[in-house]
């Protein structure tokens, strides 16, 4: 299990956003939450990133391997230390900083020369910038936008910047992505290129894969599990083809009871 | 034309002194959109710490470039502590709390820090011996420009080059680039921003340090109250180039600088002050994102 969340819930003021929610995902799953707009998806992703302190409840996660971590009220940049990486909704790339610069930001939390280092800058100082230079370029060859490395951020074409997002989501090591509605804005070829390449991911660099997403194509041919939550609850879990075939979620969407 | 070149060094030399002051609030605005009214004191603070030092010195008998390197340095250091431990008691804890919160801590280190001073110290003005020596290659404009100018200009240069690189090309400027574009997704990419948003509270210090000793040993005198006024200008010379822009804030530092140096040369000296003003209504009422700055963008 790589991410084991248990009780979730997270009051704003009166209104509870995220109500008792558990959830887990297992090494290399690929799983979705989906729901109604308002369910308190993005809300969940930013419990579990530690942008904001659950009310009540438990994250844990673990590296492969390793002993799981109770995540629950650590900051951010620990976290994702810890290895859990997200990428946003809305593109929220470093607009005026290079592509590469964009990656090179996501590596630092795996480096060692400090401040002291970065001052004096000794050999081993050198010697590491150099590597992130290097890992950083692998990065963008990884999700193919190599040739733009020295380009600005915001003058990427949108799919690019969507990746770019990526490549520096995977700049941290994680062994768990979350993906905050990659395909939003995207035509069907892009978003059949983004499906190829979150299966590469997986295989190739061993990441689990928790996604929201509204395009309901790209849910079901990509996912092996799915939550849907609804107003702050979990209404159903499962596959794709026991989810689509349940009635509550059916209601949820729909609004009507059509099964009836 | 000597009278002319007088005050354009003049106006260089001020320019200089504004610059490495206003790089102190553009940085932190830059990162954290906070006004440090505090940041006057800390260059106060750093000529007292200066004049302390280059007393018991030249009792030990230094020579007065030794003594200016020394007593620069160590005010510096000192400084920069001030300025940490101002971040962490005055703004950290507000900062998740609306700006006019910060604004008014602020204000309050502001005055705090004066009147700790005037307590500590005193409030008459103190002589400041003239540490910056003359060297004589530098007399290049005889009695209308002292070798002294030159040397706070061409200090200033350097520290300018060296902060460029340190921004462009170092790990913690890229830290300091992210952190002021985006600060939760730098966090979120497992940046420290608490480390960075020390680490320019540091810099911005020892900067304005450095101004406030090469400035006093210029001018001669200091009291607990000379951070207010220049502080102030300062502000106007960031926001004149754009607040958060850092070639901003020197070019605005160098405007400023020449505008009150002619136009207290040419006109009256009586109204220097009000030039520096006139010229923040003006670029307030004209071009509010200033010379170099970017026009707000309101993020979604």
């Amino acid at each position: 299990m790589v991410l084991d969340v248990r009780a979730l819930t997270m009051d704003f003021g009166g209104l509870r956003a995220v109500d008792h929610v558990d959830l887990q995902i297992s090494q290399g799953e690929i799983v979705a939450l989906i729901g109604p707009n308002g369910a308190g998806k993005t809300t969940f992703f930013n419990c579990v990133t530690g942008m904001y302190t659950p009310t009540t409840g438990t994250v844990t996660i673990a590296r492969p391997g390793s002993e799981p971590h109770n995540i629950t009220r650590m900051r951010p940049h620990l976290i994702t230390a810890q290895g859990l990486a997200r990428t946003f909704q809305n593109i929220r790339l470093f607009p005026e900083m290079t592509v590469l610069e964009n990656v090179m930001i996501g590596r630092d939390c795996r480096l060692s020369a400090g401040i002291v280092g970065a001052i004096l800058r000794n050999r081993k100082t050198l010697e590491e910038e150099e590597q992130v230079v290097l890992d950083s370029f692998r990065m963008l060859e990884i999700v193919g936008i190599g040739k733009w490395a020295n380009e600005t951020a915001k003058n990427l074409p949108y799919g690019a910047q969507r990746r770019l997002e990526i490549a520096r989501a995977l700049a941290t090591e994680p062994f768990l992505l979350l993906l905050d509605e990659p395909a939003a804005g995207m035509n069907p070829q892009e978003t059949r290129d983004l499906v190829a390449l979150i299966r590469r991911l997986r295989f190739d660099h061993h990441l689990s894969i928790f996604l929201i997403e509204h395009d309901m194509s790209l849910v079901m041919t990509l996912s092996e599990r799915i939550y849907v939550m609804d107003y702050g609850k979990l209404i159903a879990v499962g596959e794709p083809a026991e989810v689509r075939r349940d009635p509550a979620v059916i209601k949820a969407y729909l609004g009507e009871d059509v099964s009836a | 034309m000597n009278y002319f070149l007088g005050l354009f060094v003049s106006g260089l030399t001020r320019g200089s002194i504004y610059a490495l002051l206003a790089l102190g609030y553009t940085m932190v605005y830059g990162i954290i959109e906070l006004i440090n009214f505090a940041h006057g004191e800390i260059y106060m603070i750093g000529a007292f710490t200066a004049l302390i030092l280059a007393s018991v010195l030249s009792i030990a008998g230094l020579d007065a470039l030794s003594i200016l390197v020394i007593a620069s340095l160590v005010a510096m250091i000192y400084s920069a502590a001030y300025g940490y431990t101002m971040e962490k008691i005055a703004y950290k804890p507000v900062r998740h709390s609306q700006r006019l919160s910060a604004l008014i801590s602020a204000i309050g280190m502001s005055l705090f820090l004066q009147n700790y001073v005037r307590l500590a110290q005193t409030s008459n003005f103190l002589p400041f011996p003239a540490l910056i020596p003359r060297f004589t290659f530098l007399d290049l404009l005889p009695f209308r420009a002292s070798s002294a100018q030159f040397v706070i200009f061409v200090t200033t240069a350097v520290v300018m080059i060296l902060l460029t690189f340190l921004i462009k090309f170092t790990r913690i400027g890229k830290s300091m680039r992210a952190a002021s574009q985006d600060k939760t997704m730098a966090m979120l990419l497992g940046v420290n921003v608490n480390r960075v948003i020390s680490v320019t509270f540091l810099i911005g210090s020892a900067t304005a340090a450095l101004g406030g000793v090469l400035i006093s040993s210029f001018t001669g005198q200091i009291n607990f109250f000379i951070g207010f006024m220049a502080g102030i200008k300062a502000f106007v010379a960031a926001v004149l180039g754009g607040i958060g822009s850092i070639p901003g804030a020197v070019l605005g530092s160098f405007v400023l600088g020449w505008t009150e140096s002619f136009g207290a040369g040419y006109i009256s000296s009586d109204y220097e002050d009000v030039f520096a003003f006139a010229i923040l209504v003006l670029i307030l009422i004209f071009k509010p994102s200033g010379l170099l700055g970017r026009p707000e963008n309101k993020k979604v």
